[in-house]
């Protein structure tokens, strides 16, 4: 589950951890209030605002603005509010239709007094697949796409490995601050920085943070100015409070629906529909597609207990996307009996009617297969029925080709 | 013999009377696997299915000489019955549990590092020797006593490949599901090495998945070190960069862990890569030259 920025940047400042400071807002007025706490606070007329999507790359699109007055920041505030933002990362990247943003924050200028004096870090705490343990990745090369700089100056980056069950020693925390270039009290404040950031990646059950830029102002203070936090969906059940911060408007609406009727699917954007049991060959399902000449409409698991209500609701999800040429369901019965899925594709048939309208092909193996190609053969619905993968693959083709 | 369990495994199950532990307890006790007992911390002094029931892996396998067991904890307390079973004394701990925080796991699997101890798992669907011992939750009728080994990240898929091979007229030696997690147990590559050192096995097949470098382990550690024919499949070839697809662990992460990456990889290493998951037992059966 991934965090607005605003939400990232509360959690990390309940920790310890130093933030640029802000407001978040969702209209033009509490844009200005805020402004005007700014003003207030800081003395100074310089504010930033930042829309609040799911997507890197706010800046590239027009997200992110600086505002040196009201004027500015009504011009800008007003945009931004209710625009769609598009990102390399959003649907479709810069081509694509762009996300609505809901929410601005409207935060301080963690660079002042001095522009100049200020130095931009970059730091992400991730667990390590390979090594199974929790690693800081930081660099002195901050505000840039940390791919790129690991690609052409890998010396830059720097990688430290977290013990699982002693957590971060205080001469990592020093290695840290020493490899960033850092003395004195900014040495002092990045060990610290460090320190708390590592104890709230742990204490959130997190799956990433990533702070970047983080920035040493030239009075030597530390500040994380954006932050892109991620947590592990596995882990919310001892964290309410944080599972609370769900924003369903930023995920796909067909997604989230079928994530509360039990079904794990994941939008395509190809022209034939899936229905299948277990993740691994629900992918393989989809790489059958394109081997016969289609492109997958989605990734769809129906899970354990495929029964006709949920193969009812899966149909229907599916059929939802104009694209959709054809589908393919495609059940290895385990636990799950064929003959109750067989069933189910009949039933749901029944209740949706005319609905359907795109060819569906059948696959049904494993435990009572034999039963349930001849409730699919007696039924009497225009449907193909296959027993092998290849035969899918084949009759998906046909499909297609006709 | 094969490999992980066998006819002469002592098989306890933890979470023995849950909804799930006592249905596939049920379900491999039909197949015949030596379930000795199980656990439910509360409940010791019961019988269930037949089977005493212990208050904790300690007492089982105290009295039952248990050296093996399965996991149908739910995630919360999943990672604690891992490590009670390693300090135990069980030699290999087969867990089940999909749903299990990664930062558990991480502490979990450096725990197991001071015990004398195999973890499959978690989210898997288990091992199965057919024949012998089915320890897990796959259909135990599509299984064939045979000589093919077959490791995998997936459930259903695991099945698929089971079947195929079974079709072409050929069987399993030992069926290993290692799990659709960030972090597990067993990775391929050791259960490649465990196949390659098994002289009841003649082929493996592998079958991964988008995300992480497992495959690409295992296949340079096949091409260093391999003595039979491995058939290759990794499935997510049409998977979209960045989502996660079912699996916590089956999502792209950069250039490296994309099917393509890895199936570029596996070739190179000698393994026959089959880009259909249709074709993974024909495939099989043409290097082994046996004819259905």
């Amino acid at each position: 589950m991934n965090l607005h920025e605003y939400q990232g940047k509360a959690l990390l400042k309940s920790f310890g951890v130093a933030i640029q400071e802000g407001h978040v807002v969702e209209n033009l007025e509490d844009a200005v209030e805020a402004y005007k706490k700014i003003q207030e606070k800081t003395g100074s007329n310089i504010a930033v605002i930042k829309a609040q999507i799911h997507a890197g790359g706010r800046g590239k699109g027009g997200g992110v603005k600086i505002a040196k007055n009201m004027d500015d920041l009504k011009e800008h505030a007003g945009n931004i509010i209710g625009m769609m933002l598009k990102t390399p990362q959003t649907p479709g990247g810069l081509e694509g239709p762009g996300k609505l943003v809901r929410k601005v924050l409207i935060a301080e200028d963690s660079y002042a007094p001095d522009f100049d004096a200020c130095s931009e870090m970059y730091i992400s705490i991730m667990m390590d697949r390979g090594r199974k343990q929790n690693v800081i990745i930081y660099s002195t090369e901050g505000g840039m796409d940390i791919e790129k700089v690991a690609e052409e100056t890998p010396h830059l980056v720097h990688k430290e490995y977290i013990h699982p069950h002693l957590g971060l020693q205080g001469f990592q925390a020093r290695k840290v601050a020493f490899n960033l270039g850092l003395s004195g009290a900014a040495f002092k404040g990045m060990t610290k920085f460090i320190s708390n950031l590592y104890k709230a990646f742990v204490q959130s059950d997190a799956s990433l943070f990533e702070i970047n830029p983080c920035i040493v102002t030239g009075d030597d203070r530390i500040i994380a100015v954006d932050c892109k936090v991620s947590l592990d969906d596995n882990a919310l059940f001892r964290h309410k409070d944080l599972a609370e911060l769900r924003d369903t408007d930023e995920e796909d609406p067909t997604e989230v629906e079928a994530k509360s009727f039990g079904l794990n699917y994941v939008n395509l954007d190809g022209n034939v529909g899936c229905m299948v049991n277990g993740a691994g060959l629900a992918m393989a399902t989809m790489d059958i597609i394109k081997l016969s000449g289609g492109d997958p409409a989605n990734f769809l698991d129906v899970g354990g207990t495929a029964d006709a209500e949920r193969v009812e609701k899966a149909f229907r999800i599916i059929l939802r996307d104009p694209k959709v040429k054809a589908i393919l369901i495609n059940i290895f019965g385990g636990i799950v009996r064929c003959d109750r899925v067989a069933n189910g594709v009949v039933e749901a048939y029944k209740n949706l009617g005319d609905a359907i309208n795109v060819p569906i092909i059948v696959r049904l193996q494993g435990t009572n297969a034999d039963i349930a190609k001849k409730i699919i053969d007696e039924s009497g619905l225009k449907v193909h029925s296959a027993i092998l993968l290849k035969e899918a693959a084949d009759l998906v083709k046909q499909v297609l080709e006709s | 013999m094969a490999v992980l369990v066998n006819k002469d495994s002592k098989i306890i199950v933890q979470g023995f009377t849950g909804k799930e532990g006592s249905f596939h307890a049920g379900q491999m006790i039909e197949y015949g696997t030596n379930i000795v007992g199980g656990v439910t911390p509360g409940k010791g002094g019961q019988n269930h299915l037949d089977k005493p029931v212990f208050n904790s892996v300690a007492e089982a396998v105290a009295k039952t000489g248990a050296d093996t067991s399965i996991i149908f904890v739910p995630p919360r307390f999943a990672g604690d019955a891992v490590m009670e079973a390693a300090d135990a004394g069980i030699k290999v701990i087969i867990c089940i549990t999909e749903g299990i925080p990664v930062q558990d796991m991480v502490k979990v699997k450096a725990y197991l590092e001071n015990y004398d101890c195999r973890l499959v798992g978690p989210n898997c669907p288990g091992v199965m020797t057919p024949g012998e011992a089915k320890v897990g939750i796959m259909p135990g009728f599509i299984h064939k006593k045979g000589r093919i080994g077959i490791v995998s990240r997936s459930g259903t898929l695991t099945y698929e490949a089971v079947d195929q091979v079974t079709k072409a007229g050929m069987g399993q030696s030992t069926c290993i599901g290692i799990g659709g997690d960030p972090i597990v147990g067993t990775t391929t590559r050791d259960a490649v090495q465990l196949f390659m050192e098994d002289p009841e096995t003649d082929g493996i097949i592998m079958i991964g998945e988008i995300g992480g470098s497992m495959e690409a382990d295992a296949a340079h550690w096949i091409k260093e070190h391999g003595t039979k024919p491995v058939v290759g499949f990794i499935a997510g070839q049409t998977a979209p960069k960045g989502r996660t697809m079912g699996h916590a662990g089956a999502i792209i992460g950069g250039a490296e862990d994309t099917a393509e990456a890895k199936m570029k990889i596996m070739a190179e290493c000698g393994i026959h890569v089959v880009n259909s998951p249709a074709e993974i037992g024909k495939t099989m059966a043409e290097v082994l030259g046996v004819i259905a």
